[in-house]
């Protein structure tokens, strides 16, 4: 069986990968699957610890955080559109009105 | 006998209503409506004074009369002064002689005044001046008696300065006068007034006697044992309070504590009294025995230092009012007042009020010897100096005033050497005499003007025509040979002369003999060196009043007119000649209330010391001396000697020729004689000492400090310009540099840091992200902490 340390270094590899993917990406919607990227790495986690310990938390959190991952994409995307419809662009650095 | 000791507030308020009269509406009154409302409150309140004396001389107590509305005068904290009157024989001999001789004034002053246009406001004033006087006569307190000193000052200078409109500048030197004679007489006041603040001080009181407390013990005791050996019982015939009983001649037997009838205890001594109740005078003579101490706060003194200090004091007042060197100067000045003021204000009665505090104080001059041995000085100098001086003057009112300077000391030499009976015999017997002489001198100075202005109507009928050339009716050089002009006021004049130059039997032999005898047994049995002193100036100024009295008698009176003026003169009328004839009948018996034993069987007559009996009721130390034939004689030799000098100088045809004395044209008088008639110097000397320095303090302080250092230097330099800096230093450095530079300070520190801290804010959401990692990362690190340590 493979061990769950594994599971846990893919899962950090994948967060970390994430994390990179939302700062550095100018694209919204990069930003956005990189976001979608550390959701996953996470949900992989917590089943690694659910299978790890017999637990069904694990799971019930993980079916919560693509429930929520859904919704958000929804919001998200919309977000997206109206963004994109007012400036003609989805760079965020463009995004940057609210500057001190 | 009725209680008429509660009538003694009338004496006050008779004329102070008299005055209100004819202040108010007297301008509307006729002339004659004016006099007769002046001289009847005057006469009125002589009515009361005689009814005092007939409850006095009927054996009735000396009471303290609290009249109505005027209950606890001024109260503050423990000071309670009541306006209180005091009956006792000395208030109303004083009250009699104001009244009696001021009544003859007042009826004078109508015929004297006639015709002046401020008629009116004389007679008001002289209403004025009585309510006054006898404030101060009557009142029980220093403080009443102080206001009584100060009102009859008042009068003074209005009455000093009544003519301040002459014409050709003499209404100037009259108001001069009266302005000397008011600041003159405020020297003295600051002397009474220091006087009564150290009676306050040491006795916490100012009544000279408490309601109950009997003034001489000794006297209380010898007229009980009198009465109870008669068998009277006086007590039931006194009237209700319990107050007029103190002095009562009843319970003698019972001795010093008294004796109860019906249901009152009368005393006989003050023993039963707490020291601390009893009048200043009372309070004294217990501080005495007991050697007390008075605390002045850093130091104290023993009681025989304070009355020293007191009297001391006191006779700085005395000298001003009854002018004494070294404050005679103004009397002589105040002459420039009507005739009726000098001989009522200037010599019968206001300036014997110095003599009558002393007199009225004889408890504390009595103990203070030192003070007695200066009063006999300051007497005795000023008898002398006015003496001298009255030998060269030629005004005949200049020469009454220094007379009456003369007498004053007399008068205070007396006190000094203890005789305060013999001062206020002779203050009584002056007052008569004095007041004739002055009346007189008002009546030829009155004729003089008729005389001089019938003459130059002759030539002249333009009424002010007269004005204008150089006349002085009261110069005794233009006088002469008025005895056939004005017989009665010659007659009397020459009465009031003789009593005053102390010719037997006389009013002033009896007075100044009393004085000599006195001084002379203090100086032989009491060793007292002032007795001697006393002696001896006095005779020398007995004979200078001789002299220069019969020189102006000879001037006035005899020979022939020397200004066609004295050629047409003519008797007053009868309004002033009657009051001269009443004051020369007292001139003449005056004399007779005090005879010593053993005259001529005088004593037999009229009783031995009567007067000094009568006052030894109320003044403790009042004692008879007995007639001394040497000195009796020799004072009258002297007066004798003196007249006939004065006679044979100025009796002989066109002694005086052109103006000028037969002292001034013989070599070996000339000088003494300038030396007098320039009245010693002394003005001058007192314009060099005083007015000269105080004239130049005053320029110094007003240019030097005032002017440039006060004003050019402190308020100029110092306040303005320091003022200045200091606000310019507050504007610019301190509101403009440090306040707004705090203030703006705090501003652009937070621009700065705000400036650095927007930057923050890039408004990239990376940027935010990032900055949310590591606050996770913290976060996480923070959390984890405990288990790396533990697991560590």
């Amino acid at each position: 069986m493979v061990q769950t340390e594994a599971y846990l270094m893919l899962s950090m590899v994948l967060f970390v990968l994430g994390t990179m993917g939302v700062l550095l990406r100018r694209s919204a919607i990069l930003v956005f699957m990189s976001v979608e990227l550390m959701l996953n790495a996470t949900n992989l986690a917590l089943a690694a610890f659910a299978r790890q310990w017999g637990s069904e938390n694990g799971h019930m959190f993980a079916f919560f955080i693509i429930t929520v991952a859904a919704a958000e994409v929804a919001v998200g995307l919309a977000l997206i559109v109206a963004i994109f419809r007012t400036k003609r662009s989805i760079n965020i650095d463009e995004l940057h009105q609210l500057e001190g | 006998m009725e209680n008429y000791a509660q009538l003694v507030p009338l004496i006050i308020l008779i004329p102070s209503i008299g005055a209100f009269i004819n202040l108010f509406v007297g301008a509307r009154l006729p002339e004659r409506a004016v006099a007769i409302i002046g001289s009847t409150a005057a006469i009125l309140s002589f009515v009361v004074a005689l009814l005092l004396y007939s409850y006095l001389s009927g054996g009735g107590a000396p009471v303290v009369v609290n009249p109505p509305f005027f209950d606890g005068w001024i109260r503050v904290a423990e000071i309670d002064i009541s306006w209180q009157m005091r009956v006792d024989t000395l208030s109303v001999t004083m009250m009699m002689l104001v009244t009696g001789v001021g009544s003859l004034i007042h009826i004078y002053s109508a015929g004297y005044m006639h015709g002046d246009p401020r008629f009116h406001r004389f007679f008001a004033y002289l209403n004025m001046f009585f309510a006054f006087m006898l404030t101060l006569v009557a009142g029980n307190n220093f403080l009443m008696m102080f206001v009584g000193w100060e009102g009859v000052g008042l009068c003074s200078f209005l009455l000093i300065g009544f003519w301040f409109d002459k014409t050709r500048g003499v209404g100037w030197r009259n108001s001069l006068a009266a302005r000397k004679a008011f600041i003159v007489n405020r020297v003295g006041d600051f002397g009474l007034m220091t006087a009564i603040f150290l009676i306050f001080w040491t006795f916490g009181t100012l009544d000279f006697y408490r309601p109950g407390e009997i003034a001489n013990v000794e006297y209380a005791a010898h007229h009980a044992s009198a009465a109870a050996d008669d068998g009277h019982a006086a007590a039931s015939d006194h009237g209700e309070s319990a107050s007029a009983h103190g002095e009562s001649a009843v319970g003698a037997e019972e001795g010093a504590h008294g004796a109860s009838t019906g249901s009152e205890v009368v005393y006989t001594n003050n023993d039963h009294i707490p020291t601390n109740q009893l009048g200043v005078f009372g309070q004294a003579e217990r501080f005495l025995e007991e050697h007390h101490q008075v605390d002045f706060g850093p130091f104290s003194l023993p009681i025989e230092t304070v009355l020293v200090l007191i009297t001391l004091f006191m006779l700085i007042g005395a000298a001003g009012k009854s002018a004494q060197i070294p404050l005679f100067v103004w009397l002589p000045d105040a002459m420039a007042g009507p005739t009726p003021v000098s001989a009522l204000i200037h010599a019968a009665t206001m300036v014997t009020a110095g003599v009558y505090m002393m007199v009225r104080s004889n408890v504390f001059f009595y103990e203070a010897d030192l003070t007695s041995l200066i009063v006999t000085l300051v007497g005795v100098g000023t008898a002398l100096v006015g003496g001298f001086i009255a030998l060269g003057q030629w005004d005949i009112k200049r020469v009454l005033a220094y007379s009456t300077v003369s007498q004053l000391g007399f008068m205070v030499a007396a006190v000094g050497i203890g005789a305060y009976s013999a001062a206020m015999f002779h203050l009584v017997t002056h007052a008569f005499f004095k007041a004739l002489l002055f009346l007189g001198s008002g009546s030829v100075i009155h004729g003089m003007e008729h005389g001089h202005h019938a003459v130059s109507h002759g030539h002249d009928d333009h009424h002010d025509a007269h004005h204008q050339e150089e006349f002085d009716p009261q110069d005794m050089r233009n006088m002469g040979g008025l005895r056939h002009k004005m017989p009665i006021t010659y007659i009397t004049y020459l009465i009031g002369t003789l009593a005053l130059a102390g010719i037997f039997p006389l009013a002033g032999f009896w007075s100044k003999d009393e004085i000599l005898a006195d001084s002379w047994l203090v100086g032989l049995f009491d060793n007292n060196i002032g007795g001697y002193i006393a002696l001896g100036g006095l005779l020398l100024a007995a004979g200078f009043t001789a002299f220069y009295m019969w020189r102006q008698v000879t001037m006035v009176f005899y020979g022939s007119p020397r200004h066609e003026a004295a050629e047409h003169a003519h008797e007053s009328p009868p309004t002033m000649t009657i009051p001269l004839i009443a004051l020369a009948i007292l001139s003449i018996a005056g004399g007779f209330i005090n005879v010593p034993s053993g005259v001529l069987g005088l004593d037999g007559i009229f009783g031995a010391h009567r007067f000094t009996d009568w006052l030894a009721q109320s003044v403790v130390h009042a004692h008879a001396a007995d007639f001394q034939a040497l000195i009796a004689l020799g004072a009258l030799g002297l007066a004798v000697g003196a007249i006939f000098l004065a006679s044979n100088l100025y009796g002989r045809d066109r002694a005086v020729v052109n103006h000028r004395d037969p002292l001034q044209t013989m070599a070996t008088t000339a000088p003494i004689f300038s030396f007098a008639n320039a009245r010693l110097y002394w003005d001058e000397i007192y314009n060099r000492l005083f007015e000269r320095p105080f004239n130049w303090l005053g320029k110094f302080l007003a240019d030097v400090i005032d002017w440039r250092f006060w004003h050019d230097y402190v308020h100029d330099q110092v306040i303005g310009k320091g003022f200045n800096t200091i606000a310019r230093l507050l504007a610019n450095p301190v509101d403009l540099g440090l306040i707004d530079g705090v203030v703006n300070g705090i501003g652009a520190l937070t621009k700065w840091v705000s400036g650095g801290a927007r930057r923050i804010q890039t408004g990239y959401v990376r940027t935010y992200a990032i900055t949310l990692l590591f606050g996770v990362v913290v976060v996480i690190i923070v959390l984890m902490l405990p288990l790396i340590n533990n697991g560590g």
